[in-house]
């Protein structure tokens, strides 16, 4: 099993009100798998996102990722392990704004202080494959709406992660556009393996996924993972 | 790419928001760098007005009166020659140049005088009028600030006279004038016969009343023997200013040492106050550049806010975000640095003739002090906004739609 989580809980204080933005949320995603979570505005999807992450804190509940627990990782082992397994596609792209395409894709290895000739092969290819070889120089301003999306999932490739966490990746993009960039996902997850869990509001989006998790309110309403 | 790479890029995308964080860093670098410029060239400036001045130190006897310091040789007790010798042996540092004198008013040929014995190969050629005379001689060895040799600036530079044979003598110009002698002239003077080496333009000082002989030759002439009435001596003015006479008193303890207080003592109050000055400058520069440098960076790192949380999604480390910020800081330190030296030098040098009446030259050995100041201000001014930057949430990031 690549990930599981046991009663993961997420309680926030707004105004001195409680809300719980998870609720005792079980899953269990197999490698390899295309995960699509779904559920309306404020279900809790993105926050589960980040509490896989390491970005928010659980308040109650287990993260185990392969054989490591997760839930007591101080903030600098929570970083090595988004660095060294996850990767990240964002709904509004996440790209440094002055850095070009290929620079933007070889951030994870810049931070993982590989060799400047490394960082520009594996850019270079990764551009290559998600069709942007010719636009490396490029600065996103310079890219649409689509090729920024198209980079920033060459970036989640970078350092080869076992699991891409993918927030409304086709939030901001039209149809067409976003009928290509899920082509992709699902290309690249066939291909090379990467396990991917994708949040989503949209349910065409959501059938790109071999998998579907449906929340509501915190709570996970269809937990049954069963293949789409 | 690495870090730092990323750091320059994000300086080159936001230049015109560079530019107000260089403005604070290099004017304070400018005004610290033009304060010390301008301190070092007033320094100078006073050291060769004193220095024009010649001797000022002078050695009397304990019951010499000093009223006059120009005149407080003539007529004063004697003690022993061999003083001077002590001077030499106790290698007391600052010390320049040792003069003795004999000093006696006489009739020389029905005229009252003022005869001067001095030793040739010591007496200072410092008085302005006399270096006009061509009495051109060995130059002084300048030893202030433990350097030896002639000083670089030909004014103040300083010949001893050579040229003074025990036979002659050196008028005065009114001694001259009322005596009626010229040049190769003979003048005779207790019974010895002198000729007249060189005649002195009129100083408006005793010196013009003046009759200067060979010391010796003056001894002998008067059967005191190895006496002389007073000692002449070059000080450096740091030396001065750091108790040389009171070092000279000890050497010569029952002596009468004296100097030109009232300019020695403007001269240190001017340096001290200079220095203060250039000290507190220092401090308001470290507070107010490390402020807005600070502030500049924390209104980078607002603006920043998202690529920080970029970074740390893809797994930077807290220390690497400070890492990140306080690099582009090292940056704006050597930029500023560099900006604020020329500009501070340029402005000094060009403005120091007219406006402060000095020649303002510029301090190279400043540069990489600039440069390591403006670097430890922006570095300081940095780190708090750098600390709060890597405390950012980075789900911020993540949620913004």
């Amino acid at each position: 099993m690549l990930l599981t989580t046991e009663n993961l809980g997420k309680r926030y204080e707004r105004r001195g009100v409680a809300v719980d933005a998870l609720r005792a949320v079980d899953l269990e995603i197999e490698e390899r798998a295309f995960v699509a979570v779904t559920g309306p505005s404020g279900s809790g999807k993105t926050t589960l996102l980040l509490t896989l992450a390491g970005l928010l804190k659980p308040t109650a509940g287990r993260i185990r990722f392969r054989d490591k627990q997760l839930e007591g990782f101080s903030d600098a082992q929570w970083a090595s392990f988004r660095h060294a397994n996850l990767g990240f596609v964002m709904q509004n792209f996440s790209l440094v704004p002055y850095l070009s395409a290929r620079e933007n894709v070889t951030l994870p290895l810049a931070i993982a202080g590989s060799k400047g000739a490394a960082q520009k092969k594996r850019a270079t290819e990764l551009l290559e494959r998600v069709g942007l070889g010719d636009r490396a120089s490029h600065l996103p301003r310079e890219l649409s709406a689509g090729q920024q999306q198209r980079v920033a999932i060459a970036r989640a490739l970078a350092n080869e992660p076992a699991l891409v966490l993918a927030d409304e990746p086709t939030g901001n993009l039209d149809p067409a556009l976003a009928t290509d960039v899920l082509d992709l996902l699902r290309s690249l997850n066939e291909e090379s393996g990467t396990a991917i869990l994708m949040v989503t509001h949209s349910p065409e989006a959501a059938r790109a996924g071999t998998h579907r998790v449906h929340i509501e309110d915190g709570l996970v309403v269809d937990a049954s993972l069963q293949p789409a | 790419m690495n870090l730092a790479g990323v750091a320059w890029k994000e300086l080159s995308h936001r230049r015109s928001s560079l530019v107000s964080g260089l403005v604070a860093i290099t004017l304070g670098i400018a005004v610290i760098v033009g304060v010390r410029s301008v301190t070092v060239a007033s320094e100078h400036a006073v050291a060769v007005k004193l220095d024009s001045l010649g001797a000022n130190v002078l050695v009397l006897p304990q019951g010499a009166t000093v009223d006059d310091y120009h005149t407080a040789d003539i007529d004063a007790p004697t003690f022993p020659e061999e003083y001077v010798e002590r001077m030499v042996t106790s290698a007391l540092l600052g010390v320049e140049n040792i003069s003795p004198k004999l000093t006696r008013r006489l009739k020389v040929e029905g005229t009252p005088l003022v005869l001067t014995g001095i030793l040739p190969d010591s007496e200072v050629a410092s008085k302005p009028t006399w270096q006009l005379e061509g009495l051109e001689g060995a130059t002084v060895e300048h030893v202030c600030s433990g350097k030896l040799g002639a000083h670089a600036d030909p004014r103040l530079q300083r010949k001893v006279i050579d040229v003074l044979g025990e036979d002659e003598c050196i008028l005065g110009y009114e001694a001259a004038h009322r005596l009626n002698k010229r040049e190769g002239d003979t003048i005779e003077v207790e019974g010895v016969k002198l000729t007249v080496n060189t005649v002195l333009s009129a100083t408006g000082t005793v010196d013009d009343d003046r009759l200067f002989m060979h010391l010796h030759a003056m001894q002998e002439m008067l059967g005191i023997g190895a006496q002389v009435s007073a000692i002449e001596v070059m000080g450096c003015c740091e030396q001065i200013s750091e108790g040389l006479l009171s070092k000279l008193r000890n050497v010569l303890p029952d002596t009468r040492v004296t100097g030109i207080a009232q300019i020695v003592s403007t001269q240190i109050e001017t340096n001290r106050l200079m220095d203060k000055i250039s000290w507190g400058i220092l401090v308001i520069v470290l507070l107010v550049g490390g402020l807005s440098i600070g502030n500049y960076m924390w209104g980078n790192v607002t603006q920043r806010r998202r690529e920080i949380g970029i970074l740390r999604m893809l797994g930077a480390r807290r220390a690497r975000i400070i890492g990140l910020l306080l690099a582009k800081a090292i940056v704006l330190g050597i930029v500023g640095g560099l900006l604020g030296y020329a500009l501070g030098t340029l402005v000094v040098t060009i403005m120091g003739p007219d406006t402060l009446g000095l020649q303002v030259r510029a301090l190279p050995g400043w540069l990489g002090g600039s440069v390591l100041l403006a670097v430890t201000v922006a570095v300081l001014g940095s780190l708090l906004p750098a600390w709060l930057a890597s405390r950012f949430d980075p789900s911020a990031n993540m949620q913004e739609i």
